[in-house]
């Protein structure tokens, strides 16, 4: 348990106690309204990853990665972004993606396999999910440089997990980063585990965001489960990003209280009583949040329990639209392929079709 | 108006138009800015459109790859300048992965057009790896388009085309090509379309189908058997690998009933395949005997004290012809 005791852990920006005690200054940038943004966010998302994972278990959307225990990160990162800054998600944080805009119901559609679930709502820069690990972070370089290129005030932001510090791309886009001064904003959910494979065997530096220093660029390490001290980080990212101070690397440190994906059992490798009970109890980002703002009269049971029903509705609606959401036409796999479909994709597409129509349904 | 050029030198000139002509165009590579590129394809460039649009990149393929794709994605026109074709494996994950797919996986919400060129093929007497003629890895990949360009004329009005098509395109410059000769080049910025072969010779006894540096060697074994046996072959050029002109393809094979493919990509998997089951299932009642591949070998591109036994020679073509016209 040593490795996650506070006795041990190198230094780490911290405003909001586990217990709901403020430790550090907010100097009146979180307000009230946002505090209540914040809290509402995180049981929205929380709501949803636990119906999402029942939905799984009955069949009705395919494998699933949850976010359970990062509600904090997610949701305090994006909530520090702009309507047009670019956010190049993993598949464990469509929790973000929502904050940023995306629909519900698409990310349902996307756990359902659907083709039309990686279509974010028009104006939006919200990227597909990366599926490989650390590819995308190189894509918010690209991106950001092309804002800086043309002036636009603009940041990227690549979420990331911390097996993705281990791959090439993420020290490619950290050079690139760094060389370019993009207006990017690396942001890495730690949350213990690379699948099974703990960080202490992913890594011999004692920290991610110490890796900064080696490209020069500004490195800071938070408490992912304190939703204050995430938002001030990534606002302060921003900030440096827009005045042209140039890309960020932000370590939050937190945990997946659930597995892997649902076709993960963690109790293969690690001890999920003592680990997963350890985080719930000590340092739950909704917890220590819901505490808080309890102590200073903002919220109660009443609220909570309103809140929940208004999430609970919120989210069966979206899941009755994913649900009643026209099915994948076979046809459309030859879609999109190109911009304008060539010879040879016309002519497979028609196969498909008269086998179709032969089998006598679509 | 026009002016003989290399190929190298068409290739610049493409490259100089096109950044004169549209804002959004930069380019970006390993030793491009500065240096005018190894080849000295950018050559120039850098002294007049500046470093903030030609671009000397850290050395780190998936970087430079996965960075243009973001400034694609973002509104730019990326050229991408590949230093050789095998030093793009590092960067393969992002064409496979990412730029191949963003369209696919977007429903055409965010496309990326993002051109790369590299120069490919044996024949200049590199070191190891610095000839390899591996267009199969990207013509398997949907999403992708592959073009391999056999002259001045053709690089530039294709390199044009590449650069505009909205989805993300692997030019291979043929290294043994860059000076090998001088031809007319237009001086405006004309356009070849991608996708389309192009017969270079009429013949009706045997269709020659080879790319890149291994249309020279097709030719003149055409010209050589012509000048021996009187036989008249047709050559075609496919120019673009990726999608196939199969109209073209098919019509020539029509025509002469006889067909030898030439290239020097290994035999196995390479394109030479495709054309034949293209053919098989197009033509295959026209056929007068069976299709012949005079190709690279199956073995990694050999030391330059031996590649020319590896590739294709005038001779080897011109005994294929014989072979496929004595069947």
């Amino acid at each position: 348990m040593k490795a996650y005791s506070n006795e041990v852990e190198p230094e780490i920006f911290r405003v909001l106690t586990p217990d709901g005690e403020i430790i550090e200054t907010i100097d009146g940038k979180i307000d009230k309204s946002l505090m209540l943004k914040m809290y509402e966010s995180m049981l929205l998302l929380r709501t949803f990853d636990r119906k999402s994972v029942n939905l799984q278990r009955q069949g009705r959307i395919g494998t699933y990665a949850p976010f359970e225990g990062q509600e904090a990160s997610q949701v305090g990162s994006a909530l520090a972004l702009s309507a047009g800054d670019w956010m190049f998600p993993t598949y464990r944080d469509h929790g973000a993606a929502i904050i940023h805009g995306q629909e519900l119901y698409r990310v349902f559609l996307y756990w359902m396999a659907h083709f039309d679930g990686s279509i974010c709502p028009e104006g939006k820069r919200i990227l597909p999910p990366s599926v490989p690990i650390a590819t995308q972070m190189v894509h918010a370089v690209g991106t950001a440089w092309a804002s800086k290129i043309r002036g636009e005030k603009n940041v990227s932001i690549a979420y990331f997990g911390d097996g993705a510090t281990s791959e090439g791309d993420f020290h490619e886009a950290l050079n690139f980063a760094g060389v370019y001064k993009t207006p990017t904003i690396f942001f890495c959910q730690n949350n213990g585990y690379a699948i099974s494979v703990p960080f202490e065997k992913q890594s011999a530096s004692k920290t991610i965001s110490q890796r900064a220093a080696a490209y020069d660029i500004h490195g800071v390490r938070v408490d992912g489960n304190d939703i204050f001290a995430v938002w001030l980080t990534v606002k302060q990212a921003v900030e440096r990003a827009l005045n042209g101070e140039g890309p960020t690397l932000i370590e939050a440190i937190t945990f997946r209280y659930g597995a892997h994906t649902t076709a993960d059992n963690p109790n293969i490798y690690r001890d999920q009583d003592e680990i997963s009970t350890f985080w719930r109890e000590n340092r739950d980002p909704i917890t220590r949040l819901r505490k808080y703002l309890n102590k200073e009269g903002h919220w109660n049971e009443e609220q909570e329990e309103l809140a929940l029903k208004k999430f609970n509705e919120l989210i069966d609606a979206h899941l009755q639209k994913a649900e009643g959401y026209p099915k994948s036409d076979p046809l459309e796999m030859f879609n999109h392929v190109y911009a304008e479909e060539s010879w040879h994709l016309k002519e497979q597409k028609q196969e498909l079709n008269q086998i179709l129509r032969k089998g006598g349904k679509k | 108006m026009g002016k003989n050029l290399t190929m190298l030198q068409a290739i610049t000139e493409a490259m100089d138009q096109m950044l004169g002509h549209d804002d959004r165009v930069m380019i970006m590579g390993e030793d491009i800015g500065v240096n005018g590129g190894v080849f000295r394809s950018t050559e120039g460039l850098y002294e007049k459109y500046g470093k903030d649009r030609v671009i000397d990149t850290p050395l780190a393929e998936s970087g430079i790859i996965g960075s243009a794709i973001g400034l694609a994605l973002n509104g730019m026109l990326p050229i991408v300048e590949i230093q050789f074709l095998a030093f793009i494996y590092p960067g393969f994950e992002q064409l496979v992965s990412h730029a191949a797919r963003m369209r696919y996986r977007t429903r055409g919400q965010f496309g990326v057009p993002l051109l790369i060129r590299t120069p490919y093929g044996a024949g200049i007497r590199g070191p190891e790896l610095h000839s390899e003629s591996v267009e199969t890895f990207f013509a398997h990949t949907p999403g992708l388009k592959v073009v391999a360009p056999s002259n001045p004329y053709d690089a530039k009005g294709l390199l044009i085309s590449a650069l505009e098509d909205p989805d993300p395109v692997i030019f291979l410059e043929p290294t043994k090509l860059y000076r090998a000769f001088k031809e007319e080049v237009p001086d405006e910025m004309y356009r070849i379309p991608i996708g389309q072969a192009k017969v270079v010779q009429e013949g009706s006894d045997l269709t020659i189908y080879a790319w890149g540096a291994m249309l020279r060697e097709a030719l003149n074994a055409a010209k050589k058997i012509e000048a021996e046996k009187g036989w008249k072959c047709e050559v075609v050029d496919l120019r673009t690998l990726y999608p196939l002109d199969r109209d073209t393809i098919v019509q020539s094979i029509k025509k002469t009933g006889r067909a030898l493919i030439v290239h020097e990509a290994h035999k196995t998997a390479g394109l030479g395949a495709e054309i034949i089951s293209i053919i098989n299932d197009e033509a295959l009642i026209y056929l007068k005997a069976p299709i012949k591949r005079v190709t690279g070998f199956d073995v990694p591109v050999p030391p330059f004290t031996i590649e020319d036994h590896y590739l294709p020679t005038v001779d080897r073509v011109k005994q294929g012809i014989v072979e496929t016209l004595s069947f």
